[in-house]
């Protein structure tokens, strides 16, 4: 079935030409390691957007009769006296950043978490049975279509301003992309693959933890990294909306306030946050799916 | 055990849509003996093998294993499938593969060890346990499928085309190594193939398989002793076994006498004008 996130798992490859002779080599293969000067280049290429971009707004902004655009180099200095300026001991953050970030993230992991816990044994029932698919995608479908900002009225009407509010909403937001993009990698499971595991009579058990969660791996962990990208969504508005403490409502607070370089401290903190996250779980992934030959643009 | 295919058949879908893959077809694989099943596309031999194994249930007919009729894959049965990139998985190292096939039995890991590395070793694959699937080519992960049938220590091997997908110097190399398996192990092996020359090679008894629908045409014993790719290919047995099957196969209107399905030349019944 489509898979409403726009992304679709990748396919493995056909395995790499035999070593010399058909003989087995009986020492792991050892990863190829490009040299170091081509990695640098690589890496260095690969940020040149971003350093344009710096360069740009550094020479941009000066220029610019609002206040509402400060220099990069400013931000950066009110970035640093603003979340940086603990001891070592708090990894240098200082006190404010616990303050801001702290309840955002006490909402973050309880609600994505409990989308995971949720929607990952969901989508996998959904992702084996076409029956009970069929009974619940069209809801899901619907769901998914519904813009959860639209919610947030109704999210405070039940829950106040609490954080139970904030957890609700990145819940639900979440839920359905995990269901779908998990049912899509449990259905996509190579019928072969689950052939052989039946003619190997293991038992229902062995089955799903060795066999059919692995298999569809690849879909789960894509969920799980689309998702966490709505979270965040979901976690700052939902602060812009109605709390009385985040990274969210440092934003809104500093530009109700008119401190604009806080509020693009603030801003950038979000970012920052967002891309450790991003970073953690595509390695997490890469671990996981170590076995996956790919090719395309992930390949080396 | 004797492996008993009673009025075995499969017909797919019902009312007019039917398809009939395989009509009524019996035999008996004797214990020890190999037998290779063979037929033009559409048979139903691949059919009749997932019945065999227990993972297709007959729509009429059944089959059984010494005195007990199988209802789904029987212990002591295994089965090698023609696309071992898509049956080992690879998520699992070689080792692992393995140990999965004794999973359903709860042997002790020590024995589970000793088991992988005895049909590792039996293919000449020692050692590979660390190793990943992909890391190997095609010829060495089809041993592994074949190794991995061997770690439950069966009575009966299934091959479904196992070495369809394999080059042809590997080819004769791994009919070998399975004659040498069913020797050591003292098995009854069961392979389809398409391949008449490996058909006739192998096996000391050649089920040929019609199309349209699929359903057993002949039983063909072939009595030719100690196998060797070399030789054995040139011996007069050889030769006219092969002619046989060929002809079963190939030009079935040569030989058949009845049904009005005779027609089959290789062309599907569309073409025809």
């Amino acid at each position: 079935m489509p898979d409403p996130s726009g992304a679709t798992s990748t396919l493995t490859s056909a395995p790499p030409p035999p070593p010399a002779g058909d003989k087995a080599p009986t020492t792991r293969v050892p990863r190829r390691k490009r040299p170091f000067g081509r990695r640098l280049v690589s890496g260095v290429s690969s940020l040149w957007l971003l350093v344009a971009i710096a360069i740009l707004w550094q020479v941009v902004a000066p220029l610019s009769p609002t206040l509402y655009f400060p220099p990069l180099s400013k931000i950066f200095v009110q970035f640093g006296q603003d979340w940086f300026t603990g001891d070592p001991s708090s990894l240098f953050l200082s006190q404010h950043f616990f303050d801001a970030a702290l309840p955002s993230l006490r909402r973050l992991a309880p609600g994505w978490g409990l989308a995971l816990v949720v929607g990952i044994p969901v989508g996998i029932l959904l992702g084996r049975s076409a029956v009970a698919a069929a009974m619940y995608f069209p809801f899901i479908r619907f769901w998914l279509a519904e813009p959860k900002s639209a919610i947030i009225p109704v999210a405070v009407q039940i829950f106040g301003i609490a954080d139970s509010m904030n957890v609700f909403l990145i819940f639900v937001g979440t839920v359905g992309l995990i269901i779908v993009n998990t049912a899509d990698g449990v259905a996509g499971v190579d019928r072969m693959t689950l052939q052989t595991a039946r003619s190997l009579r293991i038992s229902p058990f062995t089955l799903y933890r060795r066999v059919l969660v692995p298999a569809a791996m690849p879909g789960i962990l894509t969920g799980v990294r689309v998702s966490i990208g709505v979270a965040l969504i979901l976690m700052v508005i939902s602060e812009l909306y109605a709390t009385t403490a985040g990274v969210g409502y440092e934003i809104l607070l500093n530009q109700q306030s008119f401190k604009f370089l806080q509020m693009w401290s603030a801003f950038l903190l979000i970012g920052v946050i967002s891309v450790l996250l991003n970073v953690v779980l595509e390695l997490i992934e890469k671990r996981v799916l170590r076995w996956q030959r790919r090719e395309g643009l992930s390949g080396q | 055990m004797d492996l008993h295919v009673e009025g075995v058949k499969k017909v797919y879908g019902d009312g007019p849509t039917a398809r009939l893959a395989l009509d009524e077809t019996s035999f008996t694989v004797e214990s020890g003996q190999f037998i290779s099943i063979v037929g033009p596309s559409g048979c139903g031999k691949s059919t009749l093998l997932m019945m065999m194994a227990g993972l297709l249930k007959p729509t009429a007919g059944g089959i059984r294993l010494g005195s007990t009729p199988i209802s789904g894959p029987p212990p002591g049965v295994a089965v090698v499938f023609q696309d071992y990139g898509r049956s080992l998985f690879p998520w699992m190292t070689v080792g692992k593969n393995l140990s999965m096939a004794a999973a359903a039995d709860k042997l002790p890991k020590a024995e589970v060890a000793r088991r992988v590395d005895e049909a590792l070793t039996a293919v000449d694959l020692a050692g590979t346990q660390a190793l990943y699937p992909w890391q190997m080519s095609g010829g060495m992960q089809q041993r592994v499928a074949i190794a991995r049938a061997l770690v439950i220590e069966p009575t009966v091997m299934l091959m479904d085309e196992p070495l369809a997908a394999v080059d042809a110097q590997t080819r004769a190399d791994l009919e070998d190594l399975v004659l040498a398996l069913r020797d050591r192990y003292d098995m009854t092996v069961a392979m389809v193939t398409h391949d008449i020359d490996e058909a006739v090679y192998v096996a000391d008894r050649v089920i040929v398989l019609a199309a349209h629908p699929g359903r057993l045409i002949a039983d063909i014993p072939v009595d030719l002793g100690r196998r060797d790719q070399l030789t054995t290919k040139a011996e007069p047995e050889f030769v006219k076994r092969r002619a046989e099957v060929f002809t079963l196969v190939r030009r079935p209107a040569a030989t058949s006498s009845a049904g009005s399905d005779a027609e089959l030349d290789g062309r599907p019944p569309e073409l025809k004008a």
